[in-house]
């Protein structure tokens, strides 16, 4: 899930890299001089990062090391980064400043009590600069913990354009048009969509695209916190629709038993691989970066994308997730750490990684010429345009035994509904009684 | 294993006491005894018994591990799908995987012995024994893959299965929706009038999937014969777009080499194959109207092989891959029991008549017998804890129908369940289900010593 889709996220920057965005961007960024106020102090920063992202961050660290004159060291902490930031604020050992990857990680942290409420200048940054709803992402209880320096883009439909140009297709608004436009690349010889099913978070991202769209945003909190139940009549309609795709055979490459064989690269590989199949794959930003590392497709020419259509007359769906900054109570720096994450909130900070690649702000003050390549300016215009209509990715906010766990939950019962989508109603029914346990209410 | 080691240690300073009856000696020797026991016991202590019996109280609480809930998860075991799954799988594992790797090794032993290469054949049954559970997971993984591409049992199946089926022409095409009428069996049809022309038109091919000669499609032909249908069938989809459904358009290209069938009262009448350029010509057909079909061997789809990961065969699937790693350990058991045999028994049986078929059934197996329950006992132990196979064997959709009780006291505990309450239950239950089969082992141990 979120994990796995960071390591992928690796890619997208080697791929921007690649595409010869400037190699460096550390040296410009302290125009306005630091008054190195913060010298011989050392801010430790843990974060799921490691590869490119870890070496990308680490230009924003040098950057505000030259600022403040702090020194900074990041500690990479792997998947798991409750577990190891737990054990080390037991053993006295706490970082400053951790990067959390999913919300339901910030608000274990705010509940134990381990967090630092943002400092006033921080809050300002974020009340002014960002849309509410990332406010509302990183506040628990009513204060605000957590600020998303790094965003994904979770609403993105890849294609390859030569294959929509042989069908005589263009890139569809609605849903509706999709599936025709589907139809007509499946009349080529191309399936339609190749879909990953053998990973059950792929599935779980379509649903969600579907209802957010199709439902809107209150319903789509009310089900992300499960105070309305799976059995709502508006998740059997979203079932439905997606239903309609996954049953036709002319849309999913190679059936639905095919699809539940196919993992997530291999769903990329049928549609960018040396073999195409299909004409299209949905998935998050991410796609891109296998597609360049793995296939070797120019970004913007042999790959494009065309953001998830809107579902039945609903608003184009935009479906995020990001890493937030928070400061814990037990770092040693934590007053340096806050310094930290005032400067992660300046778009100046954005820039460095911008510029760098494989990074999409949610800071809407960030120029979008900071970005190394036009499809990621593309991406990140759709995420910042989409202001305070963006969602969390909401198996994500889920509890791991629903919406994060191979074999198990939402991603089985998914899965299952690939299998044979004729009955929506009973999916529902049996995704209602899986959240059940797993939320305990 | 553990509980073994346990008792083999409790065994030791026993049988050391023993000769000690001296009553002088005997308190400084049980001191001394007990005190070269102690570093022992405080380890199985710290890391058998004690975690043992935390599981056993942990298994009471509930995930959170505040609240009591008595019995509550193990009726839980029961009541939830998954888990009862899990309990069956186990069952199926239990009885299924040590008989036929107690029998294959007794057949294998059997026969080894009398061959002539012995030691190099026992080599190599016995070397997946070296390769580690994970690899082996993913060897077979890979083996088992549905895409012929990737699995090579698949690979296996499919060229056998194509050897002596063959294989259609168009197998992604169908025809044009609401032109033609495509039948339960997967043919096309649509009704004519010879004299008339026919089109057929066809969709769904990539243009790099047409057979080489394939040509512009014929427009469709005017003048016919009285007695004569003749038409055209080809690919209804312009490059890039435009084009007029159910037309023969510019630079749409003719399907040669489908097969074209007229039919009249369910009786196939004519037949043809249609040309380069997709035309046909079907002849001696009086007037009337007919049904042109193109048969579903046209688009016969390819033979996918056997779904060896799917829901069904999944469980069987995996104890193929344990049996691959374990029939040397079983044949070099029960062979080694084989070589201890009293001769004398068999050559008398020899003398007697009897030919090898008696001798195997009944003296071999029943002077075996012994060594056979031990290599049967310990497999079951073994397979009770069968964990790293189905876990990376079996894909995410089919997870829970290969699921033993080893993977999901993990999966519930720790892989994203987060009830250590369930797991603990269903630890205790595998424990449960184990010591029956280490009293036995145990018994039968000490027995042997004596």
């Amino acid at each position: 899930m979120m994990r796995r889709r960071t390591t992928l996220l690796t890619g997208c920057t080697a791929l921007v890299l690649a595409l010869g965005a400037t190699a460096c961007g550390g040296g410009e960024v302290s125009a306005g001089g630091g008054d190195k106020a913060l010298s011989g102090q050392t801010v430790t920063v843990a974060g799921v990062w490691s590869g490119s992202e870890q070496k990308n961050f680490q230009k924003v660290l040098d950057a505000f090391t030259e600022k403040t004159g702090a020194k900074t060291q990041f500690v990479s902490t792997g998947d798991n980064v409750s577990t190891v930031v737990g054990s080390k604020i037991e053993g006295g050992n706490a970082p400053d400043v951790v990067m959390v990857p999913q919300v339901g990680v910030l608000q274990q942290f705010a509940k134990k009590g381990w967090l630092k409420p943002l400092s006033g200048t921080a809050q300002q940054t974020v009340t002014a600069d960002y849309a509410p709803v990332w406010k509302k992402y990183g506040s628990v209880d009513g204060s605000l913990y957590g600020l998303y320096f790094k965003a994904a883009h979770k609403s993105t439909v890849w294609y390859s354009p030569e294959a929509l140009t042989q069908a005589g297709v263009q890139p569809p608004k609605t849903y509706d048009e999709l599936l025709k436009a589907g139809h007509t690349v499946s009349d080529s010889g191309l399936a339609a969509f190749s879909v990953g099913g053998q990973d059950g978070w792929t599935l779980t991202d379509w649903f969600e695209n579907v209802y957010l769209s199709q439902a809107g945003p209150e319903k789509y909190d009310a089900l992300a916190t499960h105070r309305l139940k799976w059995t709502d009549p508006t998740v059997v309609k979203a079932l439905t629709t997606l239903g309609k795709l996954f049953k036709d055979k002319q849309l999913v490459a190679g059936g639905q038993k095919e699809a539940l064989n196919t993992d997530f690269p291999g769903s990329v590989e049928k549609v960018f691989g040396p073999k195409p199949e299909a004409a299209m794959v949905y998935e998050g930003d991410f796609v891109a970066g296998v597609a360049h590392d793995q296939y070797g497709k120019s970004i913007g020419k042999d790959a494009d994308f065309f953001p998830f259509p809107a579902v039945d007359g609903g608003n184009a769906p935009v479906v995020s997730g990001g890493d937030a900054a928070v400061v814990l109570k037990d770092g040693k720096n934590a007053k340096a750490g806050m310094k930290l994450l005032e400067y992660l909130a300046t778009p100046e900070a954005a820039a460095v990684w911008a510029k760098a690649g494989g990074f999409l702000s949610p800071n809407k003050k960030l120029d979008l010429a900071s970005y190394g390549d036009d499809v990621t300016r593309a991406t990140a215009k759709s995420l910042v345009g989409a202001g305070d209509s963006v969602r969390f990715d909401m198996s994500d906010q889920a509890p791991a035994a629903f919406g994060g766990t191979k074999g198990a939950g939402e991603w089985k019962l998914l899965q299952d509904f690939l299998r044979d989508p004729s009955d929506p109603k009973g999916t529902a029914a049996k995704l209602e009684s899986a959240a059940a346990k797993a939320y305990q209410d | 294993m553990a509980a073994t080691t346990v008792v083999k240690q409790q065994a030791g300073p026993r049988a050391a006491a023993g000769p000690a009856r001296e009553r002088r000696g005997r308190r400084p020797a049980r001191l001394i005894a007990l005190l070269f026991v102690l570093p022992a016991l405080l380890l199985l202590g710290a890391l058998v018994v004690y975690p043992v019996l935390f599981s056993v109280g942990r298994s009471f609480f509930d995930a959170s591990g505040t609240r009591f809930v008595g019995g509550g998860n193990y009726a839980e075991i029961f009541r939830d799908p998954a888990t009862l799954k899990a309990v069956r799988n186990t069952a199926i594992w239990v009885v299924v995987a040590p008989s036929l790797l107690t029998g294959l090794g007794l057949i294998l032993a059997v026969l080894v012995e009398k061959v002539r290469w012995a030691t190099a054949f026992k080599l190599l049954l016995f070397m997946p024994m070296a390769v580690s559970f994970l690899a082996a997971g993913i060897i077979f993984r890979l083996a088992y893959d549905e895409d012929p591409d990737k699995g090579v049992l698949n690979a296996a199946v499919v060229s056998v299965h194509d050897a002596f089926e063959g294989t259609s022409t168009y197998p992604t095409a169908r025809g044009r929706t609401g032109l033609l009428t495509q039948d339960r069996d997967g043919s096309y049809r649509t009704t004519a009038t010879p004299g008339e022309p026919v089109t057929l038109p066809m969709v769904g091919v990539l243009p790099k999937d047409l057979p080489a000669g394939a040509r512009p499609a014929a427009p469709a032909p005017h003048q016919a014969g009285p007695d004569e249908l003749r038409g055209v069938v080809y690919l209804d989809f312009t490059p890039g777009g435009g084009g007029t459904q159910g037309k023969v358009d510019r630079r749409e290209s003719g399907l040669p080499g489908m097969r074209v069938e007229a039919v009249r009262d369910g009786k196939t009448v004519a037949s043809t194959t249609s040309a380069a350029d997709g035309s046909f010509r079907l002849t001696g057909l009086p007037g009337g109207s007919y049904t042109v079909k193109l048969p579903e061997s046209n688009f016969a789809p390819p033979y996918q092989g056997v779904s060896w990961l799917g829901p069904a065969l999944v469980t069987p699937a995996i104890i193929g891959a344990y049996l691959w790693i374990w029939t040397g350990f079983a044949m070099v058991l029960i062979g080694a029991g084989l070589a201890t045999l009293p001769r004398d028994a068999l050559e008398a049986a020899r003398m007697d008549g009897a030919n090898e078929w008696q001798i195997f059934r009944r003296i071999t197996v029943p002077l075996l017998a012994p060594v056979l329950t031990v290599v049967f006992v310990t497999l079951v132990i073994n397979v009770m804890k069968v964990f790293d196979l189905v876990y990376i064997i079996a894909p995410g959709p089919v997870q829970e129908d290969a699921t033993v009780l080893a993977t999901q006291m993990w999966l519930v505990s720790f892989g994203g369940g987060n009830d250590q309450g369930l797991g603990s239950a269903l630890g205790v239950l595998l424990l449960l289900l184990v010591v029956p089969a280490m009293v036995f082992n145990v018994r039968r141990f000490r027995r042997s010593q004596r």
